[in-house]
């Protein structure tokens, strides 16, 4: 699992092996998925309350 | 990009090993599952009507509320985590994830839950969501764990506070309905986990952590167990008689309660050998099952009318 280390000009960092492209590349997608179901659910929630949707308890 | 630049900081940051599921199992998907289930009944529950999105909206905060708790538990719990052999597999002990990434995870999902309820449902419930993670994550897990053999009795009115949230959702205001069933989860959560650490009082007194059998005993215990299961369904029947809930959740309060009481003596008779484990085990067991039932009863009916009037 270690990180392929790169040294020597401008290239010096760290390479990502392919598993852990592959994790992060899931990582992310469940983030964007996430954030996608936050975004409905306010959308959902102004389309039912309308502009009630402001007017909240306390 | 999968180049990091690590030219400024001068030592290799971390990258993550972490998979999705990894962080899944952060959020402790069996307890959040129960979370949903009691939250769900607090909502249906509740007087007057709520729309179906309204009510979605409540158990997603809800249940990705609980799910950040069991993060910032898991994240605060690593260290006697890596030591019990029911935890050991836990994503921090074993490795897949940092414990820096399962604090992050928890305290980001705490504000969106909270601030999501409070904006779109109200915030009165967002308000009892932020108590009951934070009941759980620093009462509970911080304070009372380590420190008490009362700590899953207190620390039990995290657990119970699910169906609260979800009525409190629903109508924006507290009844005495929402509080018995806070209760029953309340006087449930002692024998249950007494009885699952009685075979497992090994893996307690391996991480220091006081349960009750590891510091008074195993009769002791098997007492407290009896005690509490008998106050737990004296208050489960209650319910019924005192016109809160039905005559279909009072049958099976008595039916189920009986049973549990059964397996309760049952605990406190087999004291040795492979029939007290096989006694603690069945408690354990059973009182899972007899949760769900008094819950998925009231579901019922509280849903029939519901039914009866959308297909008349």
């Amino acid at each position: 699992m270690g990180n392929e280390q790169q040294s020597g000009g401008q290239s010096e960092g760290i390479v990502l092996t392919e598993d852990q492209k592959r994790r992060r590349r899931q990582r992310s997608i469940a983030i964007a998925l996430a954030l996608g179901i936050l975004v409905v659910l306010f959308f959902a929630v102004t389309l039912v309350k309308g502009p009630a949707v402001l007017t909240r308890p306390m | 990009m999968s180049v990091v630049d690590n030219n400024s900081i001068g030592i290799a940051p971390r990258i993550s090993e972490a998979e999705v599921g990894d962080f899944i199992a952060l959020l402790k998907p069996r307890v959040m599952s129960l979370v949903i289930f009691t939250a769900l009944v607090g909502i249906v529950l509740a007087p007057g009507h709520v729309h179906p999105v309204i009510a979605l909206t409540s158990l997603i905060c809800i249940a990705v509320g609980a799910g950040a708790s069991g993060a910032l538990n898991m994240w605060y719990d690593r260290d006697i985590d890596a030591l019990m052999s029911r935890t050991i597999n836990r994503p921090i002990p074993r490795g897949s994830v940092s414990p820096e990434e399962a604090l992050a995870f928890g305290m980001v999902l705490t504000f969106f839950s909270v601030v999501t309820l409070g904006i779109l449902v109200n915030w009165y419930a967002a308000a009892l969501l932020a108590f009951t993670i934070f009941f759980y994550v620093v009462v509970y897990t911080m304070w009372l764990k380590r420190w008490t053999v009362q700590n899953i009795v207190i620390g039990g009115a995290a657990g119970a506070l699910p169906p609260v949230v979800g009525w409190v959702a629903a109508t924006g205001s507290l009844s005495v309905a929402p509080l018995l069933l806070f209760l029953i989860i309340f006087l449930w959560t002692p024998p249950h986990f007494w009885a699952l650490a009685l075979y497992r009082s090994d893996d307690y007194a391996r991480a220091k952590v006081p349960m009750l059998p590891v510091v008074a005993g195993p009769d002791a215990t098997r007492l407290q167990i009896l005690l509490y299961t008998i106050l737990l369904t004296a208050v489960a029947i209650a319910a019924w008689p005192l016109g809160y809930f039905g005559p279909g959740y009072g049958v099976v309060s008595i039916v189920s309660g009986a049973g549990l009481l059964w397996l309760a003596v049952d605990i406190y008779r087999q004291r040795e050998g492979a029939a007290a484990v096989r006694a603690a085990r069945r408690m354990f067991g059973f009182s899972i099952l007899y949760l769900f039932a008094l819950f998925a009863t009231l579901l019922i009916e509280a849903m029939v009318p519901v039914v009866g009037k959308m297909v008349g």
